[in-house]
């Protein structure tokens, strides 16, 4: 355990006493009579100045550990055993008055969502000052402090943002305020739950950035709270790995994610694509089967039901936690064979046999071979609000290739989701646009467009708990796709459907249910099949894994990548998540308020060189393995669409503006290499010399 | 373990842990259990068993009149007394739940029918279409649904079956403006947008793909606008403009002998208030109750 | 925000001219043949048609719906045919009367109401939060002519505390006039409170389950000062908006209630002009019924918008 230096709190405690203590802790939740275990006997240790980081899959029961530390629980929880202590004092057995004390002096909590966090009939400046009022300060000086905190965290302007409403202020000022907040008393913990899902790339690296210097400054524990493995590793001495309730591995950060000793660990880590991995040097493994329910019974291991490794003894005993090496501890049998755990993604039912039309020879060609499928130019798109228009689409003008993927990376207001909605038809784009499938101009709306056309274009979308109607049968469901796309009927649908059900790795029984009864991996899967069904020839993936846990991804990626390949179709793939589009991806495309800043292979693109936003957003990615990098930070926020910068978009934030040519002049998208196309004035030898340097790739090469 | 056992264990599970537990033996479970709709239930059961059979509950014709005995407090022969003609009130009382009972779900009935259709129309198409059928809605919601009652039965001169279509009519607006609430909320989810995806027409998606994700709002709709429209027809028979006699409609029976309550006769009014009174309570705590389900 | 309040009062207009329209297909095309609809079945056919001369109703139907437009944009609403004075003269001190009964009446409920949703919310799932729901909702269905004629029955003749009446004798001060509209507006009461104790009621739920009322608490607020300083100012919001459109029940009660207390406001004269089939006095008093909807459902449309930051203020970026 790593001692930090003593520092000064709040109160003055001995250096040994740690910020936060969870020994033994378990936990229900009351339904309807019953019992239902959340946390089964979880014990950790925060130490003074350290910061860990607590990861896990949805119902592991995290969120439940961080409120349960700030003793803010429903009324149905139940503590059923163990203790809770922040600096040695014991958090169950307070009275209110102590509780409030604790909250206002000693902990507090930054979680997901800063826009519903903030109060919205109040000013933010009287909010921040209230974390000061609590102190016990008057008010003049409250507000003082108040400017002070606000200036800390960054915000340039803080009198102005302190007059403000909180729906005036950008996502990540508001999460800044809330972090303000809640370093206010100068507190011995700070919890953070998610604090950054939901932020735009460049924005979240900006908020860690931020978090990662205030813990220096004040020496502040941090309890840190993810699904993401790439953030904890990013900011965590230690991590604790949470799996069905229950901590089933522990220990320092660069030994555990470089020596996994528990099989859930193992295979949480091979499901994420490694930094620049593509799919053409291999196939995501992948977590068999789903976490279990909040309060399922489980007699043995918590992991036994999906772990490769796991034989008779593990569903009948749990195993201790065994000590595998200096502070790492894991809760497994068979710790020391960990890492042997078999891949899993080979034993998934072979894909079934391909459709009609469908021998991978409907669309062959990787990227290279002959043949534009799809063809954008001019692509223009302006939404009419009161008062002002807002340009989400300028001028785009992209090729899609016959049977390739094109990856399509943007923040918020980038306008990769209208473009899709363009090419489905789902939007209508502005005259002079034009939209081609195969050389024939398409309808701007879907009404607009023949039978074929609408066939041959399909979608799968971000959120299976909306994208499939709650009140269908799967069953009805595909079937009504073939009978419209492909006007099949009787035993020859019939058939189909079981094909396409196998194709997607879904069972028999799976039919008749409705999406109510299904996982979110399973919606998938549905969802997946139906855009299949017509045997369509680009399939736009709009963010197809960001709604879903991490070891189902990997097995919806793989699926995806699979079904391309064999059915020969080509892909759309949108996606914020940059080691997914590396993977999936043949080219990239690189969208920024509208307009294109950079197309080319996924390859350079990554690597380099490349336009400066990119090399901004690949190094605000946190990476979970691979070399350190420098980071580029970017400046100011994510300008709003409706008054976009004058001359190139970027030029407010980017860190390689050359001068008054950006600021004047909007960079062509011109070929800088053959197959690179870029938007950006400063030529590509003197990227290549900027970016890369003299020794070789600056981003990371992949690498195990 | 592989896929497909992957997929059996998953059903044999049952539901998924996130998202609403929409299976439907669920709802009716926790309903039977909610007090609220079981004393609704009991109270409006009552009532409609009186309707339906209440030529066997009945201790008197209700149209028998017997001058000798007008007036009569309540005593073992008469449970509810004697009326200002001698008809035992009682037998009266039971047989006004027939009326009421009848043309109120009807007019209801016809009301949700015709507001489901625009509210799904204009949820829908929106557009143009919306914004002019909405400023109608919003004209005939400027008026409280008795007065224009009262105006199109003035118009029209009463009879039952105009009490049914103006009350049907009056009830729509308010329909329409829930199910074109509901509505707008479905059409934004992407299942709609898969259906544009596979040529469906418009009735396709409205009727197949929308209006089965809006039966819960609109049956709850339903059973409050229920009570309402009891509650609006016996106003409206007080006034003289809803079920017509000789049908001894409860507020006709109300608002011919509430002038006798200064006198000292109480029953012949007090009785049918309350019967209109448990009337539209008890609907009211079924339609809260299903609220309350549905809402989850 | 002008622009907010432009628009508004345009849609407010247009609803009237609709909603003027309707009655107007309610008065004159509904009827069939005026003349015949209120001389009766019996009349002799020269009556009729002298009748249908007078009124205007043998014009084609454009021209008398032009006429009547335009008569009444100027404020002149005809002639009533059973008190043969203009309706104008007779609708003024009628509304005066109205709302010096629905202003008692609003004065009871609206605390009350409020007050009950508060106390329902903070308790949820409670005692007082099953009372005040099931009991405000029971007292809502309840026709006003039933709670009427029993807070009538009660408190009048039983117990002799309030007078039967509801329209003081004549020069009476405001003490007594109020002591004499206490009992009309108590079935007013009721079947307000239920609906603004309920909406009260869901607003502060939605509020104290909000991330923000989290933070306060997380804060080190006590719970008190959470709820007055953080809850209570959103979960009131939506009451505001919704208070107003509570009038339309309120005056849709009035019919009734001042039929049975024998007070001569709006809603009388509606029943007069009903049961005697005067058209023209009818129409007035709808229209008047329309108008003030509209206008109070306006004002607490731009109300509601100058206590919401989000709607105020916009979005800056």
């Amino acid at each position: 355990m790593s001692a930090a230096a003593p520092q000064e709190t709040g109160a003055e405690l001995p250096a040994a006493v740690p910020a936060l203590e969870v020994a033994d802790f378990r936990l229900a939740y009351r339904v309807r009579g019953t019992d239902r275990e959340a946390v089964r006997g979880v014990s950790f240790e925060v130490a003074r100045g350290e910061s860990y980081g607590l990861v896990g899959e949805s119902g592991c029961g995290k969120s439940t550990v961080a409120f349960a530390a700030m003793r803010y629980l429903p009324r149905n929880a139940r503590v059923t055993s163990g203790e809770i202590r922040i600096d040695g004092a014991d958090l169950f057995r307070m009275d209110d008055a102590g509780l409030r004390r604790l909250r206002s002096h000693t902990v507090s909590m930054v979680y997901q969502n800063p826009g519903t966090a903030l109060n919205p009939s109040i000013r933010v400046g009287d909010q921040v000052a209230e974390s000061f009022r609590v102190l016990d300060v008057a008010r003049d000086e409250a507000h003082q402090r108040a400017r002070a905190m606000l200036v800390k965290v960054q915000i340039s302007d803080p009198v102005g943002v302190m007059r403000r409403y909180p729906h005036q202020l950008s996502g990540g000022m508001q999460q800044r305020v809330v972090i303000a907040m809640a370093l206010a008393s100068n507190p011995s913990l700070l919890i953070l739950d998610e604090p950054t899902t939901g932020l735009d790339a460049t924005v979240e690296a900006e908020v860690l950035d931020l978090v990662a210097a205030l813990r220096r400054e004040f020496r502040t524990s941090v309890l840190f709270i993810s699904h993401n493995l790439g953030v904890i590793a990013r900011m965590c001495d230690r991590i604790g790995v949470l799996y069905g309730g229950r901590l089933v591995e522990e220990g320092a950060t660069e030994t555990l994610l470089r020596d996994p000793r528990h099989p859930y660990t193992v295979g949480l880590l091979r499901a994420v694509p490694m930094w620049g991995e593509s799919k053409d040097r291999g196939v995501l493994d992948t977590i068999p089967g789903f976490p279990p329910p909040i309060g399922a019974v489980i007699p043995g291991c918590v992991f036994a039901d999906r772990c490769g490794l796991a034989e008779d003894r593990c569903h009948e005993e749990e195993p201790a936690l065994y000590e595998t090496g200096a502070g790492h501890q894991s809760r497994c049998f068979f710790h020391e064979r960990a890492q042997e755990l078999p891949v899993s993604a080979g034993l998934e039912a072979p894909a079934g046999a391909p459709g009609p039309g469908g021998d991978g020879a409907r669309d062959t060609g990787t990227s290279g071979a002959a043949g534009l499928l799809m063809r954008l130019d001019h692509l223009s798109k302006t939404f009419h609000q009161e008062g002002h228009d807002v340009r989400a689409l300028a001028d785009i003008s992209l090729t899609i290739r016959r049977g390739e993927v094109l990856g399509l990376v943007g923040e918020s207001g980038s306008g990769k989701t209208t473009l899709a909605r363009s090419l489905l038809g789902l939007t209508a784009p502005d005259v002079g646009s034009i939209v081609e499938l195969d050389d024939s101009p398409l309808g701007p709306r879907v009404t607009h467009r023949t039978r074929e056309q609408v066939r041959e274009i399909q979608i799968v979308f971000q959120n299976p708990d909306s994208s499939l109607n709650r009140r269908h049968s799967v069953h009805r469901i595909i079937g009504r796709a073939l009978a419209k796309l492909l006007g099949l009927r009787g035993d020859a649908r019939e058939r189909r459907i079981v094909e396409l059900t196998r194709s997607v790795r879904l069972d028999r029984p799976a039919l008749d249910a409705k999406p109510a009864q299904l996982s979110g991996g399973l919606k998938q899967r549905v969802a997946i099949a139906r855009a299949f069904a017509g045997d369509p020839r680009v399939v736009v993936c709009d963010e197809p894994t960001s709604a879903l846990d991490v070891s189902v991804q990997a097995a919806i990626l793989n699926l995806l990548v699979d079904l391309q390949r064999d059915e020969g179709v080509t892909y759309l793939f949108i996606s914020h998540d940059l080691g997914v589009v590396r993977f999936v991806s043949d080219r990239i495309a690189v969208l920024y308020l509208g307009r294109l800043m950079e197309v080319g292979p996924a390859d350079t693109v990554f690597r380099g060189p490349h336009h400066p936003y990119t090399e901004a957003l690949l190094s605000a990615a946190p990476i979970l393995r691979g070399g350190a990098r420098e980071r580029i930070r970017l400046s100011g926020e994510i300008p709003s669409a409706a008054s976009p910068p004058s001359g190139c978009v970027f030029h407010t934030r980017c860190p390689r503006k050359l001068g008054a040519v950006c600021e004047d002049t909007e960079p062509p998208l011109a070929e800088a290499e053959p197959g690179h196309l870029m938007s950006c004035h400063i030529p590509i030898e003197e990227l290549r010399r900027l970016q890369l340097g003299a020794t070789g790739s600056a981003t990371g090469e992949p690498g195990r | 373990m592989s896929a497909v056992e992957e997929v059996s264990a998953e059903l044999d599970a049952g539901r998924s842990r996130q998202g609403r537990r929409a299976v439907r033996g669920e709802r009716w479970r926790v309903l039977r259990r909610s007090p609220t709709f079981l004393a609704g239930a009991v109270i409006v059961g009552s009532w409609v068993v009186c309707a339906a059979f209440g030529g066997l509950i009945e201790t008197h014709s209700p149209f028998a009149v017997d001058v000798l005995h007008r007036f009569a407090r309540p005593s073992s022969s008469n449970w509810f007394g004697t009326d200002e003609l001698g008809r035992d009130v009682f037998s009266r009382v039971v047989e006004g739940a027939r009326g009421i009972l009848v043309v109120a779900p009807l007019a209801t009935a016809i009301g949700t029918v015709a507001g489901t259709a625009i509210g799904l129309v204009t949820g829908y198409y929106r557009g143009v279409v919306d914004d002019v059928l909405m400023r109608v809605v919003d004209a005939f919601l400027a008026v409280p649904a008795v007065v224009l009652g009262l105006l199109a039965l003035v118009a029209l001169g009463p009879s039952n079956l105009t009490v049914v279509v103006v009350i049907g009519i009056v009830f729509t607006p308010i329909i329409a403006r829930t199910v074109r609430a509901a509505v707008l909320a479905e059409r934004e989810l992407e299942y709609v947008q898969a259906a544009r995806l596979r040529n469906e027409r418009a009735p396709y998606v409205m009727f197949v793909e929308i209006l089965p994700n809006v039966t819960a709002p609109i049956l709850v709709e339903f059973t409050v606008r229920l009570g309402y429209a009891i509650f609006t027809l016996a106003t409206l028979s007080f006034l003289g403009l809803g079920i017509q006699p000789p049908a001894p409609d409860w507020g006709v029976t109300i608002f011919n002998n509430y002038v006798y309550l200064t006198g000292g006769v109480w029953w012949p009014t007090l009785f049918p208030a309350i019967a209109i009174a448990s009337l539209v309570v008890g609907v009211n705590l079924v339609s809260d109750a299903l609220t309350q389900v549905f809402e989850r | 925000m002008g622009r907010f309040v432009v628009r508004r009062v345009g849609l407010a207009v247009l609803t009237l001219w609709l909603l003027a329209t309707i009655v107007f297909v309610g008065v004159h095309v509904l009827p069939g043949d005026v003349g015949r609809r209120i001389l009766g079945p019996f009349a002799a056919p020269e009556a009729v048609a002298t009748l249908n001369h007078q009124l205007g109703a043998d014009r084609p139907l454009a021209v008398q719906y032009w006429d009547w437009l335009s008569t009444a944009v100027r404020g002149d609403l005809g002639e009533s045919l059973s008190f043969r004075v203009p309706v104008s003269s007779l609708l003024g001190p009628a509304v005066l009367n109205s709302l010096k009964l629905a202003l008692v009446a609003f004065l009871l409920v609206v605390p009350l109401g409020i007050l009950g949703g508060i106390a329902a919310g903070l308790s949820r799932g409670r005692a007082v939060d099953r009372l005040v729901t099931v009991g405000g909702l029971s007292a809502t269905v309840v026709p006003e002519f039933v709670s009427s004629i029993v807070v009538i029955l009660v408190f009048a003749v039983q117990l002799r505390w309030l007078p039967v009446t509801a329209q003081a004798p004549a020069g009476s001060g405001p003490g007594t006039q109020l002591r004499y509209l206490i009992l009309p507006a108590i079935p007013l009461v009721f079947v307000l409170f239920g609906y603004i104790a309920r909406i009260t009621r869901a607003g502060m739920v939605e509020a104290l389950d909000a991330d923000y009322t989290r933070t306060a608490v997380l804060k080190g607020i006590s719970q008190r000062t959470v709820i007055v300083r953080h809850v209570l100012r959103n979960a009131l919001l939506p009451t505001i908006a919704v208070v107003a459109t509570q009038t339309g029940y309120l005056i849709g009660g009035l019919v009734v209630i001042e039929f049975i207390f024998n007070y001569q406001g709006l809603g009388q004269l509606t029943f007069q002009a009903a049961q005697k089939l005067d058209f023209p006095l009818l129409q007035g008093t709808v229209m008047v019924m329309g108008i003030v909807f509209l206008v109070t459902t306006l004002v607490a449309d731009i109300g509601y918008s100058l206590l919401n930051p989000r709607i105020r203020y916009g979005s800056t970026e």
